[in-house]
């Protein structure tokens, strides 16, 4: 499996790509800010697996906690909400 | 460019809570899928890719067990199982039955 | 083509799934009978199992750890036969209520809780849940306070979600099968509370 780079408590980002294939990462997150909840393990790639492929090495997938605040600008709601997402480990990065 | 079935977040309407008995041939659809995967003759992920591929008006349109038997039909047939040929004669064989 | 006095018992779409399995059993890719015994488990499938999952965490507090840990495995302690299923568990609190969307599909905990309902897989609740979750949930009949955190859950890859429901007052004798009378599949959703 590709080595884990985050850790829970690691303030991340979510990469602002908007690629072709089968993709698992939603429209609304990219390019948002949260925090490494846990990591789930390690699975093989959805987005080479949707291409007949055997996606490996398994890549590590996250779930990553977004204040709605965040994530949209007209939010209404406790400042405490968030929405949690699982993401995998190629579409982060470090802030 | 965002995709079709990639709606999070986007406006829409009140949330229609009735619900129904599945129709026989789509829990056969549903354990098609199923069976399948279990089989290791297609993966969850092709499928979803062949439903996000449809074109979005037959996305919206159809409801969802039709999605699944036409995003079932194309993997099967991107996989080799069947080919457009037999499926084409076995629709007319047995249309014909009826 | 279509002679108006024709009565065409099959739309396009089952006559797809006609051809389909019997193709299928043709070329001795499945049998009939695989098929059938799947569409029976399906329809057996409620959500007791769940229901039964979430009275065991409310009895037993050291299980409730173990699920909140790992749901997969706390499921199989119970004898739940959960295959593929990689569970994770969310617990209400006074302070947080849970809810689960697959904005992407229809990701859903079938082992535990069957067949997703329509309005799980519709384009209102996917695409309102994650933005307006507190509006949603109103629809459903569930007024939150703001002084209660909402969470909401996107079941976007691997994990499937389960929410575990705060156990109603007054039910400190109860049994464990009593108590999972309770439990109703919209409050594992997170859509619902259980009524006491």
């Amino acid at each position: 499996m590709t080595e884990m780079q985050f850790k829970p408590g690691d303030r991340v980002r979510v990469l602002d790509a908007y690629p072709l294939g089968h993709v698992r990462t939603p429209f609304y997150i990219r390019g948002k800010a949260g925090v490494i909840e846990r990591c789930c393990g390690a699975f093989p790639n959805p987005e080479e697996l949707a291409q007949m492929r055997d996606g490996l090495p398994a890549q590590p997938l996250y779930r990553v906690k977004f204040r709605q605040q965040d994530v949209w600008p007209d939010y209404r709601g406790s400042p405490n909400d968030v929405v949690e997402v699982e993401i995998y480990q190629h579409w982060l990065e470090k802030t | 460019m965002r995709s079709h079935h990639d709606m999070g977040g986007l406006p829409a309407g009140p949330v229609e809570r009735h619900e129904h008995d599945y129709a026989e041939w789509e829990r056969r659809v549903d354990a098609m899928a199923v069976v399948l995967q279990r089989k290791r003759r297609l993966t969850v992920d092709e499928r979803r890719r062949a439903i996000e591929t449809l074109a979005p008006e037959a996305y919206d349109r159809l409801g969802y067990y039709e999605r699944w038997v036409v995003a079932l039909g194309q993997t099967l047939i991107q996989r080799g199982v069947l080919t457009s040929a037999e499926l084409a004669r076995k629709m007319l064989e047995i249309e014909k039955r009826d | 083509m279509n002679d108006p006095g024709t009565y065409r018992p099959l739309s396009y779409f089952q006559l797809m799934e006609v051809s389909l399995r019997e193709l299928l059993v043709e070329k001795g890719v499945v049998t009939e009978e695989e098929l059938a015994q799947e569409v029976e488990a399906m329809r057996k499938r409620g959500y007791e199992r769940g229901a039964r999952v979430v009275a065991r965490a409310w009895v037993d507090a050291e299980y409730k750890k173990r699920l909140l840990a790992n749901g997969t495995k706390a499921c199989e302690e119970l004898g739940l036969e959960v295959p593929a299923l990689k569970l994770l568990v969310v617990e209400n609190t006074p302070e947080v209520h849970n809810v689960i969307v697959c904005t992407l599909c229809s990701c859903y905990p079938r082992m535990l809780l069957g067949i997703p309902p329509e309005w799980y897989k519709s384009r209102n609740y996917r695409s309102r849940m994650v933005r307006e979750p507190r509006a949603v949930l109103a629809e459903f009949g569930l007024q939150l306070p703001e002084t209660l955190t909402v969470r909401v859950h996107d079941s976007t890859a691997d994990m499937r979600y389960l929410v575990l429901p705060m156990r109603p007052a007054g039910t400190e004798d109860w049994t464990e099968e009593r108590l999972a009378g309770l439990v109703s599949r919209d409050s594992m959703i997170g859509v619902a509370v259980p009524k006491s």
